[in-house]
């Protein structure tokens, strides 16, 4: 766990989170509002890292919470004017929460392999809850037509309305949520969690409940993963049942590990890198017809040199350049 | 519901887990002996599928396309499991999963550069194209029964290999304890990549016979990558005969969630799952 | 593809430049010398990326016509691919307005992505016109002033062939659709149009979508043995379930309906099956009109192969551009001359008529149309000059 703390790596991502915080002053609508895209995705991955980097839980569900959080947005604002951040954005932690733990107690008594597709599967179980019925419009998706707004006292104190509000909101709270979890993951439970992530028999006999750690740790990646997924819908007022998606899930996996798993700071290397490279294959006047019509052969390449050649992503890499490094297994769940 | 028709939906059942049994076994194959999770079963499907289509669009002939398709099938699962998959035995279940993930955008994008991205059909051959009546309006397509000959054929086949075969001995040794079988002289990579192909062979073969019913399209590996891994989930890890039950359980509640709850029809096959889930952690069959 | 595009922008700079060599310079000319920016946001990866590649064929056989210039100015495509992903709709979207400053924006074909978009589009007021997705809601409830639609709505996609059903008497019919929004709107429209006549519908039959395992729906109808079914599937689900239905012997027995898309592009593949199959549609193959014939001959000569009505609807989006460019001879910032013009627009199209209604989805023939030797041919006109409803729009 020495990469969350290392100097490369933190200084790095200062260095991330300040160039997020400029681009309002300098970028139009279109840079301000992928920063913000690439600051949810930050925390939806940060909930990922929990999970896979410290728990030893390799979910491929985690799009699910996200995608609830989103809809919790939809479900919390008022047709015809603002909803309440707090209301949306509790409601959303609540949901996300609420979801996990309750699969959390089916999935987490699963280990390994069945883990993951059991992940998968309560996952596409939600996507097709909102895609086939009627709950929120089904497949079109659904408008938020105004976004939610915090109000005291008949001040409006953040007005998502505003892109640089909802833009400094996201970079507040990505700060505070890697702050919280590198508070979390050195206290006692962060301790058990990754003693339950190496050893389960031990902590068992040292007196813990890892069944228990697990789902504690599920429930919090669920309520996070929700907050991300409630602004990620902040920012265009639209949801969908693809962002339950298993695709998506799957990016989350693969913004984590590009980043580099276990170093919380990663997440925000990892989403930030990811959505860049997608902006950049797509374009075609930067990469030509060819590549920009099937630019997913690129990124399965990349992806797939990443498994091969990068482990330890971004942050292990930083780490190693530092050269204060010692058997870095960033990388390793 | 007319008794009839009740006996017709169950055969639809039946017919439709068997299919998706031999899609499945592959799956549960290569996750059982190998310990490797490959998301690119699914492309696999998808590839032997337009094999089919265009080897009977050369030859004239499913059949013929098949007896060429598998070989092909085969070496590409070699070449596969030579070029990625091996360096994948040792290491987490993650990076098997993102690999096999790029992989899948790979496959499905050169599928697209190839064939590009028009369904197609693919005719069955002369000799099975017709079908049986069982009532006044209904009719039951022969190919689809002899589909579910051959995959029942295949579930024996693998029944008996891997139980009295020393073959089967020795994937079942590798599956327990990769060193002894090192120990006892096998090439585990050897073992291994013949494994692999076999296990790919079936997803493809899977899809070349599934060509003429589900036609080919962009897009077929996904839908039946999912439900494969509910098959495998329920069945228990690495266990055919789990997978053989599961996928006949998920064709049965398949159909009668269409015919009953039409509107979560999606939805209780993974309510199976969760129920099994909590009864039994590793599956049916799983060696949790 | 791109290349064409390119040379035709690099044409069309040519000829500014040397209209621009001329001494004086009347205001028009001046603008002349910058391209018209069309963003076009569609599928090239993925299940449709088939229609994108037609859209785009279509939109570009159009712009040709003139040399690749509208109303004086060059125009330089800007193509993104939508992967048909809806959470991408808005982000892509606001890529092509915000990040690339497009002038007008063309796409999608898939519904979700086009509620993302029209989100987005209303937001910034920028022009677009969508080719294919048939979201109701898109010239309904969420219809806007700078919003147009060059294709069809899923209610009048499946009205038509109700009506008909209602009209020769039809007594019962039962309905088989992809259990989502597109397939409940279709399902929808079908049924106001029935409603004209005294039969019903006996079952509605949902299938998950996209799944394409249709032999319990099959079961069902077959139990319930209705005169006809009308169902709702298109591509490789089209394919599948005309297959199905003609090897579960029910091709003879009860008569098989569709929207267009039933048979539209797919006969090949469905062969046999799809003989005798009626559907209804804006467009068909055989048309008999000549800019039907010159749109064919010119599209099957620049890339090889027929058009189907995915290019027709992208042709029409260029030929509206066109109609709205003009009008403003090439000032796309005059937005209410622009917007007036579009919604004015009254050309013929290779479809027949084509004109907009309030809510700016087209009013337009629909064919009555039944394949014979793999052919969807025209057998008349099943609703002629049908309009959408548009529940719910305030444009008028």
């Amino acid at each position: 766990m020495r990469l969350i703390s290392h100097p490369a790596v933190l200084l790095t991502l200062t260095a991330v989170l300040l160039a997020c915080a400029s681009v309002p002053f300098w970028g139009g609508t279109y840079e301000l509002k992928v920063a913000t895209r690439i600051l949810c995705f930050a925390l939806f991955v940060l909930s990922i890292d929990l999970l896979i980097g410290f728990g030893g839980m390799v979910t491929f569900g985690q799009a699910a919470f996200f995608g609830l959080g989103a809809y919790a947005l939809f479900f919390l604002s008022p047709e015809y004017e603002a909803g309440s951040i707090l209301v949306a954005g509790l409601g959303a932690m609540a949901l996300g929460a609420l979801a996990a733990l309750l699969t959390g107690l089916v999935v987490v008594r699963t280990k390994g392999v069945y883990f993951i597709m059991v992940t998968l599967a309560f996952a596409q179980m939600g996507f097709a809850l909102f895609h086939d019925t009627d709950i929120a419009n089904g497949s079109d998706g659904a408008f938020v037509f105004v976004k939610p707004a915090l109000t005291v006292a008949g001040v409006t104190l953040i007005d998502f309305e505003s892109r640089t509000d909802l833009h400094f909101t996201v970079l507040a709270v990505v700060v505070i949520a890697l702050a919280k979890l590198v508070v979390l993951i050195r206290s006692p439970f962060g301790e058990a969690l990754q003693g339950v992530k190496t050893d389960d028999r031990r902590m068992r006999a040292l007196g813990y409940n890892p069944y228990l750690i697990r789902l504690a740790a599920f429930t919090m990646a669920g309520a996070l993963a929700g907050l991300a997924g409630f602004l990620f819908a902040s920012i265009d007022g639209y949801v969908s049942p693809e962002l339950l998606g298993w695709q998506l899930s799957g990016q989350g996996i693969v913004m984590a590990v590009l980043g580099g798993l276990g170093s919380l700071g990663g997440a925000v290397f990892g989403a930030a890198s990811l959505v860049l490279l997608e902006e950049v294959l797509k374009d075609q006047s930067l990469v030509g017809g060819f590549i920009a019509e099937h630019w997913h052969i690129p990124l399965g390449l990349i992806i797939v040199g990443i498994v091969l050649a990068f482990r330890g992503g971004i942050a292990g890499a930083l780490s190693r350049l530092g050269g204060t490094l010692g058997g870095m297994g960033g990388g390793r769940p | 519901m007319d008794p009839v028709f009740l006996a017709i939906q169950l055969l639809n059942g039946i017919q439709q887990g068997l299919l998706l049994f031999l899609i499945a076994s592959g799956l549960t194959l290569i996750f059982g002996v190998m310990g490797v999770i490959n998301l690119a079963h699914g492309a696999f499907y998808m590839l032997g599928a337009y094999a089919a289509f265009s080897l009977t669009e050369m030859t004239g002939d499913l059949l013929l396309a098949i007896l060429l398709g598998i070989p092909l099938a085969l070496a590409l699962g070699w070449v596969f499991e030579r070029v990625f998959f091996r360096w994948l035995y040792e290491r987490e279940h993650l990076e098997q999963v993102l690999l096999t993930y790029g992989l899948i955008l790979i496959i499905d994008e050169s599928r697209s550069v190839i064939w590009g991205n028009d369904p197609h059909g693919v005719p069955v051959p002369d000799w099975l194209d017709f079908s049986i009546p069982l009532t006044e309006t209904l009719s039951y397509p022969v190919y689809r029964l002899a589909v579910s000959v051959v995959c029942l054929a295949l579930a024996g086949a693998m029944a008996y290999v891997l139980g009295r075969t020393r073959l089967g001995m020795r994937i079942r040794a590798g599956e327990a304890d990769r060193e002894t079988v090192a120990a006892l002289g096998v090439d585990i990579g050897t073992l291994y990549a013949v494994l692999f192909a076999a296990g790919i062979g079936l997803a493809a073969f899977g899809g070349m016979l599934a060509a003429p019913i589900e036609s080919v399209f962009p897009g077929m590996g996904e839908q039946v990558l999912i439900i494969s891994f509910v098959v495998v989930v329920i069945g228990g890890i690495g266990s055919v005969k789990g997978a053989f039950l599961a996928a006949l359980a998920i064709g049965l509640v398949d159909v009668f969630g269409q015919v009953f709850l039409p509107q979560f029809a999606s939805v209780v096959v993974y309510g199976l799952m969760a129920a099994v889930l909590i009864w039994r952690p590793a599956g049916l069959f799983g060696r949790g | 593809m791109n290349g064409i595009t390119r040379r035709g922008v690099l044409k069309g700079m040519g000829a500014a430049g040397a209209v621009a060599a001329a001494s004086t310079l009347p205001a028009p000319y001046v603008r002349a010398a910058t391209p018209i920016k069309a963003g076009i946001l569609l599928p090239y990866s993925g299940t449709y990326s088939r229609l994108g590649e037609a859209i785009t064929n279509g939109f570009m056989l159009n712009l040709g016509k003139s040399g690749d210039m509208l109303g004086g100015r060059p125009v330089e495509l800007v193509r993104l691919d939508s992967e048909a992903k809806p959470p991408l709709g808005p982000s892509n979207a606001t890529k092509l307005i915000n990040g690339e400053k497009v002038d007008v924006l063309v796409g999608p074909v898939h519904s979700g992505v086009a509620m993302g978009m029209a989100k987005i589009a209303r937001e910034e007021e920028a022009l677009t016109i969508i080719p294919n997705a048939g979201a109701d809601q898109l010239t309904g409830v969420l219809c806007a002033p700078n919003i147009f639609r060059s294709s069809f709505s899923n209610w009048q996609a499946s009205y038509p062939m109700g009506k008909v059903l209602a009209d020769r008497g039809t007594k019962r019919v039962a309905l088989i659709y992809w259990n989502y929004a597109a397939g409940k709107q279709a399902a929808q429209g079908f049924k106001d149009g029935f409603a004209d006549g005294d039969g019903e519908i006996v079952t509605e039959i949902g299938v998950p979508f996209p799944e394409v395992e249709f032999q319990a729906a099959l079961t069902q109808v077959a139990e319930v043995n209705p005169d006809a079914v009308y169902v709702f599937f298109s591509g490789g689900g089209a394919v599948k379930f005309v297959k199905d239905w003609a090897a579960a012997g029910l091709k003879d027995k009860i008569a098989l309906h569709g929207p267009g898309f039933l048979t539209e592009g797919v006969t090949d593949a469905q062969g046999e099956a799809a003989e005798g199959i009626e559907t209804a549609m804006h467009y068909a193959d055989t048309l008999d009109n000549p800019e039907n014939k010159a749109f064919r001959a010119a599209y099957a000569d620049r890339f090889g192969k027929n058009p189907d009505v995915f290019a027709v609807q992208g042709y029409d989006a260029g030929a509206l551009l066109r109609v709205g460019v003009e009008a403003v001879q090439g000032d796309m910032d005059a937005r209410g001359d622009l917007y007036a013009a579009l919604s004015a627009a009254d050309f013929a199209s290779p479809r027949g008529r084509f004109r907009l209604s309030a809510a700016h989805n087209p009013i337009q023939d629909f064919y009555l149309r039944q394949v014979e030797n793999g052919v969807n041919v025209v057998k008349g006109i099943a609703v002629a000059q049908l309009a959408d409803p548009a529940k719910g729009c305030k444009l008028a």
